[in-house]
């Protein structure tokens, strides 16, 4: 029998128990929609991570004072003094990788304008901080060299501090105390909202170094220091070197801990993404159990199916039909079916994605990978489950077939 | 078996020694149910030829539909051989026993067996579309075998709409439309009133006649045996007699003097069973 009539008789037969075959094919119909919405949530979730991580910076390499401790935490932010200017100029001296660094020291304070109050954090650099975060100056411009040189109170200040401070007014050249001392406000920052961690990066002030490690914290160590690779994978590469560079000059002995660590961007990128993957895995492999389900659905019916029409089973192997007709008859019929439900579970997985996006405002994604992947699977769990009710049908005895009553 | 003979009788075209269509060479078969087992079959030889029209008969259980089978190539002897056109498909495996189901038999059974929710045409056909034919071949054989049984006019009604005779006579085109070498049916007639299974045996003996079709049909009944032109009785098993029919009698001649209690023009809803004929 040709491929269109087993096709055609497949569903005719389907359509004859229309309330049937849909309630079987609606484990398929949640198993696969499950699986869409799922992978399209996570995949969201993921561009949003990656996008903050590319937010952060050009290849940017992390280097802080204080040592990595498990659970991500570090210590001593503050209390472990060497991470210094010095290490900076060393870095970019001698690590070829590197293209430029920033410093990072900063101090909470009480900061205020007028009757408006705010505490924020100040984050003291260097001008060429901006480029390497990839800060962008909405309104007037960031300090200078020579204003960074002599220590001068100039700050450039995040949308959220602008807000709280200014409300619709204009900031730009307008005089504010920090901790009691008055800074000249010069630049207003482009918001980037929230980190990869939930922080309002909006929320800070953002003054040189010098001025924050003499006059505000009362410091001469960094806290931190940002350099900018010359590629994604040179930052990786460039791990090695500064962690030998600093050991070196931190004098650290063989198999002491350091008293520093370095993180680079794309290690980030790379973790996140793992503990995405990770989880979506989890997720599908959750919503696979409905596909199983709907599998084992389809195999029943298949089951009453072959039973209920044993006489008509008969009847065509006694006009000619071959075993492998008779099983692939009924293959054909399970497997449209589960593919029917793959279907309808694809557009009920978009629709959901979409129900997701708009009603929850979570970010999704849809991934072809997954629509493709659902779509073999279904087909898939209709020949696993659809042959054991076909083999059933095809081993028949034509004789006792035909006087089944 | 003196039969050799039988065939110049009615069709002489046909000469019989080189054209034995179906040949059993004593032919066993068992049942086995638990430890007994049932031997249906005790060593059956015979041979039919082209263009017969054989009548099997006997009590129940003596082995008529289990005979049936084994020519129908639907079962295998346990034990002996069964050529069918010279080809010994004894030990046939069951793909090339479907093929030859499909080929060269044609099957009628008491029962019908009709698929319910498929019409009379695509019922017809569907002995083609397991034979490779074009759509277009199929449902023009189809249409010509419904035809030939003289239901053309009911082509896309369903087997609930037809009455027995009718619903039969579909079941003949069905079992017609592959051309098959012999048409095989056990009691066709055990479902049906008398005046029905007269139509039913006309429709045979025009097969038979007219295009030389090897008829065999099962019946317990003496009167439609009448209509065939030999004869097997069987008991327990075993061939006890092989005759050559007399006084035949001729379906065409036999319908007018039947009553017609409805119009049978086809068109007719299902027909009330008619009081017995005689
Ligand atoms: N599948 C089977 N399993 C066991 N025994 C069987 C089977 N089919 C037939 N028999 C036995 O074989 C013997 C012959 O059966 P068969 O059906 O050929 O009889 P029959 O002549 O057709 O009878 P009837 O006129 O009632 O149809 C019977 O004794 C029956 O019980
Ligand atoms: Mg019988």
């Amino acid at each position: 029998m040709d491929f269109w009539n087993t096709l055609r008789l497949a569903l005719r037969a389907l359509a004859r128990n229309k309330l049937r075959s849909s309630l079987t094919m609606l484990g398929i119909i949640i198993g696969v929609g499950a699986v869409i919405a799922v992978v399209s949530i996570g995949q969201g979730a993921n561009e949003l991570i990656q996008e903050g991580i590319q937010n952060m910076g050009t290849n940017v390499v992390y280097i802080a004072a204080g040592s990595r401790r498990p659970g991500g935490l570090h210590m001593g932010y503050g209390a472990v003094k060497t991470l210094t200017m010095d290490d900076l100029r060393a870095i970019t001296r001698e690590v070829p990788m590197i293209k430029e660094a920033a410093p990072g020291v900063t101090s909470r304070a009480q900061v205020v304008y007028q009757n408006q109050n705010w505490n924020t954090q100040v984050f003291g650099t260097t001008a060429n901080y901006f480029p390497i975060r990839k800060w962008v100056v909405m309104a007037g411009t960031v300090f200078s060299d020579e204003e960074v040189e002599a220590a001068a109170n100039v700050c450039v200040i995040g949308t959220t501090v602008s807000r709280y401070l200014f409300g619709e007014e204009d900031p730009i050249g307008k005089q504010i105390r920090i901790r009691n001392l008055p800074f000249r406000v010069i630049g207003l920052l482009e918001s980037k909202g929230q980190s990869v961690m939930g922080t309002d990066q909006d929320d800070q002030i953002i003054a040189p170094y010098t001025t924050v490690q003499r006059k505000l914290a009362g410091v001469t160590w960094l806290q931190m220091i940002l350099a900018s690779a010359v590629s994604p994978d040179a930052s990786i590469a460039a791990m090695q070197p500064i962690t030998a560079l600093l050991r070196e000059r931190h004098r650290i002995r063989q198999g002491d801990e350091d008293d520093f660590f370095v993180r680079t961007q794309s290690e980030m990128a790379d973790m996140a993404a793992q503990t995405q993957l990770v989880m979506t895995i989890l997720l599908v492999s959750v919503a696979s159990v409905s596909l199983l389900v709907g599998g084992i659905g389809i195999m029943n019916i298949m089951l009453v199916s072959v039973t209920e029409r044993t006489r008509e089973i008969g009847v065509r192997m006694a006009v000619g039909a071959t075993e492998t007709d008779v099983q692939l008859q009924f293959l054909v019929e399970a497997v449209t079916l589960s593919m029917m439900g793959g279907l309808v579970g694809i557009v009920v997985g978009i629709g959901l994605s979409f129900l997701i996006s708009n009603l929850l405002t979570w970010p999704t994604v849809l991934s072809t990978q997954a629509i493709v992947l659902a779509a073999f699977f279904s087909v898939g769990v209709g020949v696993f489950f659809g042959f054991y009710p076909a083999r059933k049908a095809a081993q028949l005895d034509p004789i006792e077939a035909l006087r089944y009553e | 078996m003196g039969d050799q003979a039988l065939p110049t009788m009615d069709t002489p075209h046909k000469q019989a020694q080189d054209e034995c269509v179906i040949r059993l060479d004593g032919v066993h078969k068992y049942y086995h149910l638990g430890d007994f087992q049932v031997h249906a079959l005790r060593g059956i030889t015979l041979e039919v030829c082209a263009g017969e029209f054989v009548a099997v008969m006997g009590a129940s259980g003596s082995g008529k539909s289990t005979l049936m089978n084994i020519i129908g190539c639907l079962d295998k002897p346990s034990r002996g051989s069964y050529f069918l056109d010279g080809v010994d498909v004894s030990q046939m495996e069951k793909t090339e026993l479907a093929r030859l189901r499909n080929r060269k038999l044609g099957f009628v059974f008491q029962q019908f067996n009709l698929l319910s929710r498929t019409s009379a045409l695509e019922n017809v056909e569907l002995p083609t579309i397991y034979a490779g034919i074009t759509p277009q071949e199929r449902e023009s054989r189809a249409k010509a075998a419904l035809e030939r049984v003289g239901l053309a006019q009911r082509a896309h009604h369903y087997p609930s709409q037809l009455s027995g005779g009718q619903q039969q006579r579909v079941a003949i085109a069905r079992a017609l439309v592959n051309r098959p070498a012999i048409l095989l049916a056990d009691e066709p007639t055990g479902n049906l009133d008398s005046r029905t299974s007269v139509e039913i045996m006309d429709i045979f003996q025009q097969l038979n006649t007219e295009e030389g079709l090897t008829v065999v049909i099962v019946t317990h009944e003496h009167d439609i045996a009448q209509y065939a032109k030999r004869a097997l009785e069987f008991r327990d098993g075993k061939l006890r007699r092989d005759t050559v029919i007399k006084d035949r009698l001729f379906a065409c001649d036999v319908l007018p003097t039947l009553p017609t209690l409805e119009d049978e023009d086809a068109d007719d809803e299902m027909t009330a069973p008619p009081p017995e004929a005689d």
